[in-house]
């Protein structure tokens, strides 16, 4: 396994494509998120797994983002993701509410093949009511009548997640974050950023292989160091609070948004050309 | 740190007592989700207390008990393990509707709310919910919620395991009955009175001729909150415990 550059694995992720990102407890690849800022893309379909944070403010605020799918869109104790808030209010990105255990479910179906799969719940939701995708049916294999919904199978065109390490044979580490291997094998193409690249093989390890995403689903992995900052990756690092604090101070603004990315995202050569 | 009770150690302690409620179904099992220090305090408060429940907070960072993260949590609740939940609201309204939509047209032109998160499946597969929204006023408890995340009650022929048990707010405690979809003023917290709660309130409900008041914490909760819950809350909730309880004793 021969890692690639962050910009090539950023430039592997085609316009308008359906995006599915982990949220912020469990392993974005926010370094994904900023080369795609600085690569220029469009019209990116986001979908949150299950919820949305930092990674999709950013791309939302720099117009990377035609339409949202998630459960939330939140910077946690940092308070309202702003440049979502914006894009909703400006009506520039499409939002399409869904709730956790749905879009589990919608990824759980694709990982097994099976057109859709039921899920109590979600009856009298109005999120329900503007998802015509979503069918309520009658149980099936009851006598009385159950109302119970459908959901159909939802196969991102690429998901994206940061771990800790890649091996030798391009197996990747998420520890206990294992919800990312459903998203790994519901998804057409895995591309994944690491900490590290270790050598030898994480399957041949009994402690480490429950963790571990087989390069069966792995399409291409790139290391970039700190590559979930400023969200936590396991007991690597914690979440950098005061970092996210300033950002959703500056982003309350277009302005205040642009100064931060220009700062944060497209460096110095950026902040030079801009002057 | 010693005085008086705080506003929030206040609602930890009166969350706690419905937590502990006789006639509730049992809370073997309790699930905390994102951004809920005071829901989590409860919690922290009837374990230090002495009694066996077991505690899933989502977001715990060490340690974290489940090993496939949230869909964990949604399956646990499927299978009729997790025995109670907290759900807040943008909006909540007087038959325990909630949205965390948001207001106007959808999906929130007015003003967005972050999303729904779980709720419109935990409210329904849940034996028991409590409401908790600190901020208690005519904007957020509305007579009638612009959105639906999740609704308070369902019809007799859709599947649920409970509904709200209560509306813990920064004013008061409001108790739930499915029956009549229609919340009860249980008691006011001190500095509140029938009047101001009934001022600050969208909805209509009913209330007794004299409201008690809610009780503030034992100084045994109190010393167990700011001294063995602090300890379990510092690290998922750095900010709120600094905030509230300042830096921890040791270096």
């Amino acid at each position: 396994m021969t890692p690639m550059s962050l910009e090539a694995l950023a430039a592997a992720v085609p316009d308008g494509a359906l995006l599915a990102l982990p949220p912020d407890n469990s392993l974005p690849s926010v370094a994904l998120a900023k080369a795609l800022v600085r690569r220029g893309a469009k019209g990116l379909r986001l979908l949150g797994v299950p919820v949305s944070g930092f990674a999709t403010d950013l791309l939302i605020g720099a117009g990377c983002v035609a339409e949202v799918e998630t459960s939330a869109v939140s910077l946690g104790e940092a308070g309202f993701a702003p440049r979502f808030s914006a894009a909703v209010r400006a009506g520039t990105i499409t939002v399409r509410d869904a709730t956790c255990p749905a879009i589990h479910t919608m990824l759980q179906a694709a990982e097994k093949g099976v057109p859709f799969m039921p899920l109590r719940g979600l009856i009298g939701s109005d999120i329900l009511a503007h998802r015509p995708d979503w069918r309520v049916v009658r149980n099936p294999l009851s006598d009385r009548p159950d109302p119970i919904v459908l959901l159909p199978a939802l196969r991102p065109d690429v998901a994206a997640i940061h771990a800790v390490m890649a091996d030798s044979a391009g197996n990747v580490w998420v520890g206990r974050r294992r919800e990312c291997a459903t998203l790994a094998h519901a998804s057409r193409r895995l591309l994944v950023t690491v900490e590290r690249v270790v050598p030898g093989n994480l399957l041949e390890d009994e402690r480490l292989a429950p963790g571990t995403i087989s390069a069966t689903y792995v399409e291409a992995v790139a290391v970039a160091e700190r590559g979930a900052h400023p969200v936590a990756l396991l007991d690597e690092y914690g979440f950098d609070a005061a970092h996210v604090a300033a950002y959703a101070r500056a982003a309350r603004t277009e302005e205040g948004f642009r100064a931060w990315l220009a700062e944060h995202v497209l460096g110095e050569s950026a902040l030079r050309a801009a002057e | 740190m010693t005085g008086p009770a705080r506003p929030e150690e206040r609602l930890a302690a009166a969350l706690a007592r419905l937590i502990l409620d006789p006639l509730a179904p049992p809370a073997r099992h309790i699930a905390v989700g994102a951004a809920s220090p005071i829901p989590a305090a409860a919690c922290w408060l009837v374990a230090k207390l002495g009694h066996p429940v077991r505690l899933s907070l989502l977001h715990k960072r060490s340690g974290n008990p489940f090993t496939e993260g949230s869909r964990e949590l949604f399956d646990l609740t499927g299978q009729g393990r997790i025995d109670l939940f907290f759900l807040g609201g943008g909006q909540i309204d007087g038959e325990a509707n909630i949205n965390l939509i948001g207001t106007g047209e959808w999906p929130g032109m007015g003003v967005r709310f972050p999303g729904s998160f779980g709720s419109a499946f935990m409210y329904l597969m849940t034996p028991r919910t409590i409401l908790f929204r600190e901020e208690h006023s005519p904007r957020v408890l509305v007579p009638r919620v612009d959105h639906l995340s999740a609704p308070g009650t369902s019809p007799p022929q859709v599947f649920r395991r409970g509904t709200a048990q209560a509306l813990v707010t920064g004013r008061c405690v409001f108790r739930f009955d499915p029956a009549r979809a229609r919340f009860a003023l249980e008691s006011a917290h001190p500095g509140e009175t029938a009047a101001s709660i009934r001022a600050e309130t969208g909805f209509d409900y009913d209330a007794p001729e004299d409201v008690p008041v809610t009780p503030d914490p034992t100084p045994e909760e109190l010393a167990l909150l700011r001294g063995p819950v602090r300890d379990e809350m510092a690290e998922t909730y750095p900010d709120f415990c600094a905030r509230l309880w300042g830096a921890p004793a040791t270096a």
